[in-house]
């Protein structure tokens, strides 16, 4: 067998170890004190404690969790179900203007949120639907859309032709086809864009700013912002914090990896 | 590509025909394309109408006028292209990293899992794990001291001069496993024979990638390289908001585009302005997707899935 070269794999390993650096900086401060972490920075945890996590639940931590899986939750479900039905009548039927508007929707996939900021905003506030749940979900409903509806068409395009044309002989209507063949065959490419999906809206920072400025209503990412000014001489809360806000997307990572990497390639793919 | 069209004529029961007819596929697409149209068509045509606009009245190109002669868009401007100097970075770390763990066998797995980690890692995240070990008294300069370093400790991110270079180093720790992802998708599709020669060591190993790899990774070299220079001239308000809290600073020392954005709309209460900014970032963005599609175009990419 072909063995690894020791510079080679001193490489790595220095590229795992600064990987990791910052994540066990911040596990590992979220069990000291703040006396403790302040004498001894980079040691592992000699006595753990919970103060952090304590201090942190207390805060307005439960709510913005809560508050982050609700959006996430509903706007990555929505995307779902819009995108597959969309990507249905793109790769079902040819028809006038289809390819002219799958290029567009690629296209609309690198279109900067930060630019679409300031008309939303102005139609949120007229109608009053800032630091609602609705208009952020349906801006991120949007947002994952051109994305989620092409990945879907390409793969759907995939499936064989004689298993659909056998169904309609039977009579089946395209509605029944759909729900009978297309969506169980497509099991891993809808997890595959949950996954991604899921992991870019809970990330999300600038939308979440905007449009959610009501405290009772701030998720995760737009709490931890305030929280690190409010916490300045309490770096174990600070990290505490932060692990609870980490601990979901990475362990959806852990599991999901194999769809999140199939995911970003097929950004890569052409369709 | 397959045929739709060929399924399309057959396939079409004749019952559903009669109701909808050649309306059906509208009606599957509608729900989709009313979130989007509304999402990205109103908001630019309404972008545009406000960047031309004062007060709601007629200002013709005023606006940009204002915007572009702003020092501080300008030093935004100049930012976001300094920014740009990481992409040919990660590039290079990239294809150093994948082709590193595409050749080392024992172990991998776990390399590829920590190497990806910080691209999920969500970036308001990131950064306050960066701000607090950057700091004056952070772990960062307390460890150089420790090591006899001292000397080089300084204010990482409090210093105007070095604010914006020790950014670029944090967007290049969080962006680097997207690049490898992609890289190292790529390679495993290749086929085995490809690299029978090519598992060697020394000055060999650069020859032999730079003239055997790197050709053959093209195509999702330029998707990297265009996808992260939207990134950088468009997509790191993130890290700016959560690093210098909101400001930009020290000084403007940070300000980009995106925040010039933010802020003129949100703090200083000028939408038309930020409206004007807004459509020029597009401009910029719009320039790159002609490059993408460029991109897309060429052929040969990773197929689908690994």
């Amino acid at each position: 067998m072909i063995r690894t070269s020791v510079p080679k794999h001193v490489v790595l390993v220095l590229a795992s170890l600064a990987a990791l650096f910052p994540v066990y900086v911040m596990v590992t401060a979220a069990f000291k004190t703040q006396g403790g972490f302040l004498n001894s920075p980079f040691s592992p945890v000699a006595h753990p404690t919970v103060a952090g996590f304590r201090t942190a639940l207390n805060d307005q931590f439960p709510r913005w969790l809560l508050n982050s899986a609700l959006v996430t939750g509903a706007a990555v479900a929505a995307t779902l179900v819009l995108a597959s039905v969309a990507a249905w009548g793109f790769s079902r039927w040819s028809f006038r203007g289809r390819d002219a508007l799958l290029s567009l929707l690629v296209s609309l996939m690198v279109v900067p949120p930060v630019v679409l900021l300031v008309p939303l905003f102005v139609f949120g506030a007229k109608l009053g639907l800032i630091s609602t749940f609705r208009l952020v979900i349906l801006i991120y409903v949007g947002l994952m859309l051109p994305f989620s509806v092409y990945m879907l068409t390409s793969f759907f395009r995939t499936i064989p032709p004689s298993m659909i044309e056998a169904a309609t002989v039977d009579g089946a209507s395209s509605f029944t086809v759909f729900r009978l063949i297309v969506l169980p065959l497509s099991g891993a490419p809808l997890a595959t864009l949950a996954v991604i999906n899921l992991l870019w809206v809970w990330n999300e920072l600038l939308i979440a700013l905007v449009f959610l400025q009501d405290d009772s209503k701030k998720t995760l990412m737009v709490g931890i912002t305030g929280f690190e000014s409010r916490y300045n001489l309490d770096v174990p809360a600070i990290m505490a914090g932060l692990t609870l806000a980490t601990l979901p997307i990475v362990t959806l990572y852990l599991f999901g990896q194999r769809f999140f990497v199939r995911g970003l390639v097929a950004g890569a793919a052409k369709g | 590509m397959s045929a739709p069209g060929a399924i399309a004529a057959t396939s079409i029961g004749p019952r559903r025909r009669m109701r909808l007819g050649r309306a059906e596929p509208l009606v599957w697409i509608a729900p989709a394309f009313a979130v989007v149209a509304f999402i990205f068509g109103y908001s630019m045509v309404e972008l545009v109408r406000q960047s031309l606009e004062h007060d709601g009245r007629w200002a013709g190109l005023e606006n940009f006028r204002l915007t572009v002669t702003d020092p501080t868009f300008q030093t935004a401007l100049e930012h976001n292209a300094r920014l740009l100097l990481a992409v040919p970075v990660l590039v290079l770390i990239a294809l150093l990293l994948s082709v590193l763990l595409f050749e080392a066998l024992r172990g991998w797995r776990f390399h590829r899992v920590t190497v990806f980690l910080p691209y999920v890692l969500p970036i308001p995240v990131v950064a306050v794990i960066f701000g607090q070990m950057l700091q004056l008294d952070g772990l960062v300069n307390q460890a150089l001291r420790g090591v006899g370093l001292g000397s080089l400790a300084f204010d990482w991110l409090g210093q105007p001069s070095w604010a914006l270079w020790t950014m670029t180093g944090v967007i290049v720790w969080k962006e680097l496993g997207f690049g490898v992802i992609l890289f190292l998708a790529r390679l495993l599709s290749l086929p085995g024979e490809t690299f029978e020669a090519a598992r060697v060591d020394g000055a060999r190993f650069f020859r032999l990638h730079r003239y055997v790899t790197v050709p053959q990774l093209a195509g999702v070299i330029a998707f990297y390289v265009v996808v992260e220079a939207i990134t950088m001239v468009s997509w790191v308000f993130n890290y700016v908001y959560v690093i210098s809290n909101g400001t930009g600073g020290p000084g403007d020392a940070t300000q980009v585009a995106e925040l010039y954005i933010y802020q003129s709309a949100f703090q200083y209460s000028a939408p038309d302005l930020a409206a004007a900014a807004a459509v020029m970032l597009f401009g910029a963005t719009l320039v790159l997707i002609i490059v993408f599609f460029r991109v897309q175009r060429r052929a040969g990419f990773i197929a689908a899935g690994d």
